[in-house]
């Protein structure tokens, strides 16, 4: 099973398409660092509070402390970010589509390879396209790992087993960069954030292969179900679809994102246990505009209608952006190093203990790390 | 009155069979295949407009892990003006729905070969009165419209069965497709079914003294080919109407909207223009094929074990009790006489002619 990573297309792309939104892309949250609460820059002389936090009216003065974000935000805003998620599902899902309609740019492999036919690939390879997209200042370096051949073969066993392979494979790279001695500054972060699995509107349950792949990867990276071509389903059906998956995916023991154990406050239960009741969203995908009502809207036109994609109404595309991009997208990065990352990490350090060879940088002996191949255990 | 002289009458031989055809009624066998979550008991429910699943129960993944394929059966009588159709359709619940799906077709040509081995042994039997005929006269396949034209598990289903049973593949759920996305997605399987030899049930051609209009007809019916089809359970109500449908918020689906779907271009073709030819074709075409090698294979195998031949095909029966073997023995051995016979008088004419 070949895997071609080796599409990278450099860092000097002239940015697609720039995106004209209304709203803000990324809300405030790149700090996520505990700073000090501060309610009114007004002196005030009172006793510290019980949890040793002194709050912004105990200070004497104004301090100049909120500064800091303004700081943070300057300096992530000139290194840009990073964000790499993978999109899985059988053929003709409308995967590519998706993706590009996520980013409003011509991203996903689909529009990128000068040769690209629709044929069924007989092996599953995993193929990266990465691009730089601009918006109001911000830079983001996006990277869209494609699954090709995956779920469409006769007999699809083990058929999840290259994209373990892979997802495992950046946790090594990043992990060995972590253990050098001489490490850059920003190490390269290859690793997936999100994993969008596809599902086909079918209407009944989750298929065999959708409990195995969803199963195994759970574990390792964070996994965003989507019933794609959701234009088959009425209303009713879809919510009946829904419940049914969420049974399922109850039934098997598989966590999807946003997880319940990985909520840190009251707030953030709230708002993902809105989400959570939602999953998995129902999407339409689509490139093409037509007029509706006067304006200008991504839609399909059907001899029946006209399916709006940003309209909540007709499918929950929307949500699937906010979700994705407009609030969650540090979280999912920070979900992605704080704890699959970790989990991976501590793993490999036990196993390289147990086995005697060293891999923590306090006992090594030369400047390269052995290759461990206890990466298919999962 | 010359005419009334030169009229014979068996003119009337039409009406005389019209009349006791639907006396007797006639027999259908249509089966469904494809995925889960096609719309297949939907469009069946929609095309006979009846509800035939009605105590369904849907399995869940767990269950599924372990499924194999199944072949279940549901019969219903049907009348229309007089008319009985006894309609029986054969679904077959667990196709393609593994993981693994090597051969996930073998059950289903199973059952097929299994029918025609049945009726094979029912007509050489001595009591043909009643014959049930349970052989497959259709199958209705299920191509998804989410790829971008058929799939292996497609073609390789289609290649077991295409020589068994008339195949007529249709688009499902085709209300996800844009018009433009249904003409691509129709060309594309039209081109690999050529590609790959599968050779799927062909409209007869039509005769050339039928009216135009039949024949234009005909024409836009194979032009149309896979059929896309959309089904519903539900009746809605549409442009002052109640039709069945499909309610989206963003507009309706008719079923019988020519516009929409293909739906009423297959009811037609399956149920009022050419039932009877997909009888016949699997009469004269599939089940003789399967005559055919049944019997060849059979020969082969007793000139393997060094038995006289014999006209009747000794078939691996059950174990007949005492009486019907010796029927059996004796009018092998009346036939045997009669082969003689025949052979004597040949040769006495060929000797004449020379």
């Amino acid at each position: 099973m070949r895997e071609e990573t080796g599409q990278e297309q450099g860092l000097d792309l002239e940015p697609p398409v720039r995106m004209e939104e209304e709203k803000e892309v990324m809300e405030e949250r790149e700090v996520k660092e505990r700073v000090v609460e501060i309610e009114h820059p007004l002196p005030c002389l009172t006793e510290s509070d019980t949890q040793g936090i002194i709050k912004g009216r105990d200070l004497f003065g104004y301090v100049g402390i909120e500064a800091v974000l303004d700081q943070m935000r300057r300096k992530t805003m000139k290194a840009g970010f990073e964000f790499n998620i993978m999109v899985v599902g059988q053929s003709g899902l409308g995967k590519s589509t998706l993706v590009n309609t996520l980013f409003k740019s011509k991203v996903s492999r689909k529009s990128c390879t000068p040769n690209y036919e629709e044929k069924i690939s007989k092996t599953v390879q995993l193929q990266s396209v990465s691009h730089i997209i601009e918006e109001k200042g911000v830079k983001m370096k996006l990277t869209v790992v494609d699954t090709p051949g995956f779920g469409d073969q006769i007999n699809n066993e083990n058929c999840w087993e290259p994209i373990v392979k892979y997802v495992n494979e950046q946790y090594e790279k990043y992990l060995k960069e972590e253990l050098n001695v001489n490490r850059k500054r920003r190490i390269p972060d290859t690793r997936v954030h999100c994993c969008v699995y596809f599902l086909p509107a079918t209407g009944h349950w989750l298929r065999p292969i959708d409990v195995e792949f969803m199963r195994r990867l759970g574990k390792i990276v964070s996994i965003v179900p989507v019933i794609a071509k959701a234009d088959t389903l009425t209303l009713e059906e879809r919510l009946e679809f829904k419940q049914r998956i969420r049974q399922d995916l109850q039934a098997n023991g598989i966590r999807v994102y946003p997880q319940n154990e990985y909520d840190e406050d009251t707030e953030d239960r709230i708002l993902n246990d809105k989400i959570r009741e939602n999953i998995p969203f129902a999407v339409v995908g689509t490139d093409k505009e037509h007029q509706v009502n006067g304006n200008k809207v991504l839609g399909r036109k059907t001899k029946w209608g006209i399916i709006e994609v940003e309209n909540v109404a007709h499918c929950e595309f929307a949500h699937l952006r906010d979700l994705l991009i407009r609030s969650h997208l540090q979280d999912l990065k920070d979900v992605t190093h704080n704890i699959h990352y970790e989990t991976y990490r501590v793993k490999r350090l036990n196993e390289s203990n147990a086995n005697g060879q060293a891999l923590s940088p306090l006992n090594r002996e030369n400047g390269t790390l052995e290759k461990s191949d206890a990466e298919s255990h999962l | 009155m010359t005419q009334d002289k030169q009229y014979v009458g068996f003119a009337t031989l039409p009406n005389q069979v019209h009349r006791k055809s639907v006396k007797k009624g006639f027999d259908f066998t249509l089966m469904v295949a494809g995925e889960s979550g096609l719309g297949k008991s939907t469009l069946v429910n929609s095309l006979f407009l009846t509800d035939l699943y009605k105590d369904r129960k849907l399995l869940n993944a767990e269950e599924r892990i372990n499924q194999t394929v199944e072949i279940t059966k549901h019969t219903v009588d049907i009348e229309e003006k007089g008319v009985k159709l006894k309609l029986t359709i054969v679904d077959t619940p667990g196709f393609g729905d593994a993981v693994n799906n090597n051969e996930c077709w073998k059950p289903i040509t199973d059952y097929i070969d299994q029918q025609f081995e049945q009726y094979f042994r029912d007509e050489s039997g001595l009591n043909r009165k009643n014959i049930l005929d349970n052989r497959v006269h259709c199958c209705l396949y299920f191509i998804p419209p989410f790829g971008h034209g058929l799939r292996p598990v497609d073609v390789e289903f289609m290649k077991a069965l295409h020589e068994k049973v008339n195949i007529i593949p249709l688009i499902s759920k085709a209300d996800c497709l844009t018009p433009n996305e249904v003409k691509k997605l129709k060309d594309r399987v039209r081109d690999e079914i050529e590609r790959f030899g599968i050779k799927v049930y062909q409209f007869p051609e039509c005769d050339s003294d039928e009216e135009e209009e039949f024949k234009q007809m005909d024409k836009e019916l194979k032009e149309c080919t896979p059929f896309a089809v959309i089904g519903s359970n539900a009746v809605v109500e549409a442009r002052g109407q109640r039709v069945r449908g499909r309610l989206y918020p963003w507009g309706i689906v008719e079923v019988e909207n020519q516009s929409h779907c293909d739906f009423v271009k297959l009811r037609n073709m399956l149920i009022r223009s050419h039932m009877h030819d997909l009888k016949d074709v699997t009469c004269d075409v599939h089940y003789e094929n399967y005559r055919a090698q049944c019997i060849q294979e059979m020969t082969s195998k007793l000139a393997q074990d060094n038995r006289t031949d014999s006209p009747l095909p000794i078939l691996p029966l059950p174990t007949p009790d005492g009486e019907t073997e010796r029927l059996i023995k004796m009018k092998d051995e009346e036939l045997k006489r009669m082969q003689e016979m025949l052979e004597k008088m040949q040769q006495q004419m060929h000797e004449k002619d020379q």
